[in-house]
């Protein structure tokens, strides 16, 4: 009873939201969004770039979003009712529309789609996601120098290899600069619940940490560290309003030059489905400035962000030594391999922690 | 001993906003009403509660935003499940679903923006009491409102003559009606009860714990709500005693996650739910031996004239 209840409402609302008329002529492109597209975070990151693709090919492409759409079957409906108002390029903005997402693909041969995030392809079917874990370095390096109780504190979502490959990429780095250095990791599990932020926030910062990170969505861990005084790095997008003197950089996800170059794709007929992991050399997250912190630690960054971008300077380069005291197998030649990376799932050597469910 | 009091002032400020609103509940549904609308309410009582404060710079406007967006939106529910009789669970779900789209359009507006929160209390004397200072004398005033709220359920409800009535509108409608009490009327004024209550505890959100506005920042405190009246068998006292667990248990598993011991986070997350669950139902038996539900709660009643 409830069940349909909240079908029939959902149902309701999509139909309300797609309802945008349209001139024939104009390439539809769709977009699926995890969240509301004010949040400040991941859902309003794809939202820039969708404006900027607006911007860019305004004249001959029409868009449509749908926010705030829960991962799951109800996506489903959500990413068939896109189809089915005539997009032909659609991108789901979230790792857990893949299976949905491919579903719908096999179901419509001649619309192409573009997954964010995910591992499942199909001939119409493309994914695209971002190798935050550069930026997690740059971070390391900051936080390392920037830390006069050499205690991080680190707030995670869930433990799955993109925010572990963020935690280990962030340690290594650090350990570059002071190898002494501890990291406190708190998992809120969860993407967004502010008040648990914040909280996750205050414990860290109770037991001694003074620079936070977190791969959690909200500006609410930045906004406890300015009010005690800490530094902290964003997340997703620029926070720096709710942290002026606490703010280092954040990790600004830039999805603006990857949607136009697939929309032109389309436009032209040369779309194919492709796997695209870019990094910071392909523009597919940018380093918010490099403010509060003295300009040495500002060169620091910097630097270690040009090597990054040039390819000099890998954050997993071997020999990456487990918490067993083991070096990990090194299938990527100097480096660990692309796979071993999507797939971390154990923590390095200096991360006084468990891996939760190891 | 600084970070005692550091974890008992996180728990207070996490446990409140639980508080208010399950005690807005509490009354709501002694009433004999079932409004599952709570996490919409709240939100949108956020949402409202945060324009106030940022369009006037006064906490205080902003909780009254919060209270009256609250009560509005109860008053949609009191029109629908008791004037057309609609059914309950139906149309609180409807309302959460209203105040969530509702609140990101308010709030939309105000994304981004920040507000100065609700100023820590100043007892000259005794905020500076070691360890219990803080803790009784130097929070937000929302903190001791909440406490003082439920005392005063407390004794509306078990000391008074219209929280008798209340209470046997809440038990058996039928018999209520017959003595020529206006049952709907009263329940109308219980369910406004509850969506201030719901409406000040979403305001809290952005006025005090998190002073900013982002759509959807109940993240499911309202379903908490209404989960701890349940388990508190529809008595303030163990509402008390379940909010605060709910907090404690919430606030100590991320410390103990911090201090790294080693136990999986994602057990370590479901512990508040699991302790506070468990505490409540063993109090719950040992005293009375089962359900102390509402015996009209839920139920329509059409008064026949």
């Amino acid at each position: 009873m409830r069940k349909s209840l909240l079908a029939l409402a959902a149902g309701l609302l999509l139909a309300g939201s797609v309802s945008a008329a349209s001139a024939a002529d104009k390439l539809k492109v769709g977009f699926i969004y995890l969240g509301p597209i004010g949040d400040l975070g991941w859902t309003y990151q794809h939202e820039l770039a969708r404006q900027a693709l607006v911007k860019e090919l305004g004249d001959k492409i029409e868009t449509t979003f749908l926010e705030n759409v829960p991962e799951g079957p109800d996506a489903e409906r959500a990413i068939e009712q896109l189809v089915r108002a005539g997009n032909k390029l659609i991108f789901t903005t979230s790792f857990g529309y893949m299976d949905p997402t491919l579903k719908v693909a096999k179901k419509y041969p001649n619309v192409h789609f573009e997954h964010s995030t995910g591992y499942k392809r199909n001939p119409n079917m493309s994914t695209y996601s971002a190798k935050w874990y550069q930026g997690r370095y740059i971070q390391g390096l900051i936080a390392a120098k920037m830390s006069k109780s050499g205690v991080l504190g680190y707030i995670g979502s869930f433990p799955i290899p993109e925010v572990v490959s963020g935690i280990n990429a962030t340690i290594l780095a650090a350990q570059t600069i002071n190898s002494n250095i501890k990291v406190k990791i708190i998992w809120a599990n969860t993407w967004f619940d502010p008040g648990k932020e914040a909280d996750a926030a205050k414990a860290l910062i109770d037991q001694g940490a003074d620079v936070i990170m977190q791969h959690t969505d909200s500006p609410a861990a930045m906004q406890i560290a300015s009010e005690r005084g800490k530094l902290a790095f964003g997340q997703d997008s620029e926070m720096i309003k709710f942290g002026p003197k606490t703010q280092l950089t954040s990790i600004l996800d830039t999805w603006g030059p990857y949607y136009i170059a697939r929309v032109k794709a389309e436009l032209d007929g040369t779309w194919k489905s492709e796997d695209t992991w870019g990094g910071l050399d392909s523009h597919m997250f940018a380093m918010a400035p490099y403010t509060n912190m003295p300009d040495d630690v500002k060169k620091i960054a910097e630097d270690a962000q040009a090597a990054i971008t040039a390819g000099k300077l890998h954050p997993f380069k071997c020999p990456v030594v487990g918490q067993d005291g083991k070096p990990v197998e090194c299938k990527g030649g100097a480096n660990l391999d692309d796979g071993q990376i999507l797939g971390m799932n154990f923590y390095v050597k200096g991360i006084d922690d468990k891996l939760p469910g190891r | 001993m600084e970070l005692v009091e550091a974890i008992i002032l996180a728990v207070l400020a996490a446990s409140t906003p639980l508080l208010i609103a399950a005690t807005g509940e509490l009354v709501t549904e002694r009433s004999g009403v079932l409004n599952l609308g709570v996490e919409g309410m709240m939100i949108v009582g956020a949402a409202c509660g945060f324009a106030g404060a940022w369009l006037t710079g006064s906490i205080f406007i902003g909780a009254l935003f919060g209270i009256v967006a609250g009560t509005m939106m109860s008053l949609v529910f009191a029109l629908m499940a008791l004037g057309l009789a609609v059914n309950q669970v139906a149309t609180g779900l409807a309302l959460t679903i209203l105040g969530v789209g509702l609140s990101g359009l308010i709030g939309a507006g105000f994304v981004g923006e920040r507000i100065t929160p609700a100023v820590h209390l100043y007892v000259p004397g005794l905020t500076d009491i070691p360890l219990i200072g803080r803790v009784l004398f130097g929070e937000d005033a929302f903190i001791y409102f909440s406490l003082a709220l439920v005392v005063g359920v407390w004794w509306f409800l078990y000391r008074t003559r219209p929280g008798l009535i209340l209470r046997a509108c809440g038990d058996n409608h039928v018999s209520a009606h017959a003595l020529g009490y206006p049952v709907l009327r009263i329940r109308t004024l219980a369910v406004m009860f509850g969506g201030a209550c719901a409406g000040l505890a979403g305001a809290y959100l952005p006025l005090a714990y998190t002073p900013f506005f982002i759509p959807g920042m109940t993240a499911g405190r309202g379903w908490i709500a209404l989960a701890l009246v349940v388990f508190s068998s529809w008595r303030p006292g163990r509402l008390v005693v379940g909010a605060y667990l709910f907090g404690a248990v919430t606030i100590l598993q991320l410390h103990a996650q911090g201090w790294g011991v080693g136990i999986p986070s994602q057990f370590m997350s479901a512990l508040p739910y699991l302790a506070t669950v468990i505490v409540l139902v063993l109090l719950s038996r040992a005293r009375t031996g089962g359900s102390t539900a509402p015996a009209a709660l839920g139920t329509v009643f059409v008064p026949d004239r």
